[in-house]
């Protein structure tokens, strides 16, 4: 489990939060305390309101209702004070793609007024730190999508942050590139960094998050660890069934009717059903035993995927 | 919300943190506007100033007191000159910073605020007319137009002005913009027009008596004005007043469209 000190001070505090835009609520009304040294999650599909917390978390979006501490102070009058102690990494690139790689790290580091042999020293270590010293000099236009992204993280921790605040990280990115960005976070938050993350991905959620709320519409509808969200809110394993389309006439609705007593619930998808039980290899034998022939069977460990499936009723990403 | 410290050292401070990133944006694109703030005025000069001045009777009296056509001309085109070097820097160059390259995005995650944006921004277009107009002044300085020194230089104060006014008016008009499109029309409907009509290729008294007063509306004007006076040593020290509030009252007016619109529209 991890080491998460519960009387440690708080790094954010929300109470109410919201966020209008003219009619639309893109916030409504929500609790959270991250702590020290934590690595804390929002997971939820596009449109849940992460971003929108996210901004105002990093003190360049107003809130529009409640109340929102970070690092103890108050965005409303402190911002820049406030944006002086965090690192952000914003959902889409905002490099400047006609300098080269260490001039970005540079002249970003200026803007935060930190002397320029000690940004020099600084960019240097990054460089390193994420794998782009041989490409210092390079124009970042040159670069491929994963590198951008690291660069975009050594940039957001050229001021040592006490706060790195992450807006899906590795959406865009090819396997490998995520494996390696995941490793680049999960070192920095064992060098005590706290790490506030939006992600729709439950994989990424549950490698890199201690703890994480899960959001929808707008509202947070669970919050925990993610392996007690999977406990919590869904059962040990799943068995995915995926029955012909042109079987018998039926619809998975019609398969799904048939095999109900056979887990503690289950889920309609387009394309199969998931059915919920402690034991899914047992699962399969009875659907076969009731002379039902899927397609395709799959048993496997629920994930986060499940929890944000039963507790609204859709799936992360569309 | 971004407002951190409204005294004067934190203005400077936050708009000095921002001239690393302007050096290496002069560093990067200099060589260009070098040749054309050189080549262009000298290609107006000889073209209009001399080919065709040539065919223009150099009478005082016709030309605002100029001896010649090439002494009426100058003046004013700087003028004219620095307000197209104001207008290309913030239409463009501005919407690529709050839209394009999102510069000022990453800019409003560190500790600067819009207003330092603002400023950052507009004394970097300030320094572009003052070094534009400052190589036109040098370049056009062996046609022997300048009457006195102190004119010339005052004049070059007057042209940095036009920039300024412009510049300030612009980027409000800008930061206000959701596309470029826009442009078109300022270009077509506002740059054009001003660059032909506000005098500084013939005397505004040629437009007849209601056409010289809609031109003295124009901020142009103002400049093309105050410019040809100090230059040509016809000082009519109440005009130049009146022109110097003028483009000194649009900068203010321009300074703070930019802060109200920019602070809108970066900040939701």
């Amino acid at each position: 489990m991890p080491d998460t000190d519960l009387t440690g001070d708080l790094m954010i505090e929300a109470r109410g939060l919201r966020k209008r835009f003219g009619d639309f609520e893109a916030v409504r009304g929500i609790d959270v305390a991250v702590r020290r040294g934590e690595a804390f999650g929002f997971l939820g599909p596009n449109g849940a309101g992460k971003s929108s917390t996210m901004r105002m978390i990093a003190a360049v979006s107003p809130v529009s209702g409640g109340e929102l501490r970070i690092l103890g102070r108050d965005p409303a009058t402190e911002g820049p004070a406030i944006r002086g102690r965090l690192g952000v990494c914003p959902q889409e690139d905002t490099l400047d793609i006609e300098l080269n790689v260490f001039d970005n790290l540079f002249i970003y580091g200026r803007y935060f007024g930190i002397p320029a042999a000690d940004v020099r020293e600084r960019a240097a270590e990054l460089l390193e730190f994420v794998q782009l010293t041989e490409k210092a000099k390079v124009k970042v236009e040159e670069l491929s999508g994963g590198m951008k992204r690291r660069l975009t993280i050594a940039r957001s921790l050229i001021n040592r942050p006490d706060l790195l605040l992450l807006d899906e990280p590795t959406t865009g990115l090819d396997p490998q590139a995520r494996h390696l960005l995941w490793d680049k976070l999960f070192r920095l938050k064992q060098t005590g960094v706290t790490l506030v993350i939006t992600t729709h991905y439950m994989d990424e959620a549950e490698q890199l998050c201690d703890r994480l709320v899960v959001m929808d519409k707008g509202v947070i509808v669970a919050e925990g660890s993610p392996l007690g969200l999977i406990q919590q809110h869904s059962t040990r394993e799943v068995t995915e069934l995926r029955f012909g389309v042109a079987d018998e006439g039926e619809s998975h609705e019609g398969h799904a009717e048939k095999v109900a007593d056979l887990g503690e619930r289950v889920e309609v998808l387009p394309d199969r059903l998931l059915v919920y039980s402690e034991d899914g290899d047992e699962v399969v034998a009875k659907v076969h035993e009731r002379g039902l022939e899927p397609v395709a069977v799959l048993v496997r460990r629920s994930t986060l995927e499940d929890v944000f499936l039963h507790l609204t009723g859709r799936t992360l990403v569309d | 919300m971004l407002v951190s410290t409204s005294s004067t050292s934190g203005i400077a401070e936050g708009v000095g943190r921002q001239r690393d990133y302007w050096v290496t944006v002069y560093k990067r694109t200099w060589k260009g506007t070098a040749i054309s703030s050189f080549v262009a005025p000298l290609f107006y000069v000889v073209a209009m100033g001399v080919l065709l001045g040539g065919f223009i009777e150099g009478d005082p009296d016709k030309l605002e007191g100029a001896t010649s056509y090439l002494a009426f001309l100058v003046p004013g085109l700087i003028a004219a000159h620095a307000m197209q070097t104001a207008v290309g820097e913030t239409t463009y160059p501005v919407m690529s910073l709050i839209k394009w390259d999102r510069v000022y995005d990453s800019m409003l995650a560190t500790p600067l605020c819009t207003r330092d944006l603002v400023l950052g921004t507009l004394g970097f277009v300030t320094f572009r007319v003052a070094s534009t107009c400052a190589v036109f002044m040098l370049v056009v300085a062996p046609f022997g137009i300048y009457q006195t020194w102190w004119g010339a230089l005052l004049a070059y104060a007057a042209q940095v002005l036009v920039g300024t006014a412009f510049g300030s008016l612009v980027y409000a008009l800008t930061s206000r913009l959701e596309s470029p499109e826009g442009f078109g029309l300022l270009f077509r409907l506002g740059v054009f027009p001003l660059f032909l009509f506000s005098g500084a290729f013939f005397p505004i008294d040629n437009l007849g008596e209601v056409g010289a007063w809609v031109a003295r509306l124009t901020p142009l004007w103002h400049g093309v004005n105050l410019s040809r006076m100090l230059i040509l040593d016809q000082v009519d020290w109440s005009w130049a007043a009146v022109n110097a509030a003028v483009l000194l009252g649009l900068t203010a007016l321009g300074l703070r469209w930019s802060l109200t619109g920019l602070e809108r529209r970066m900040v939701r």
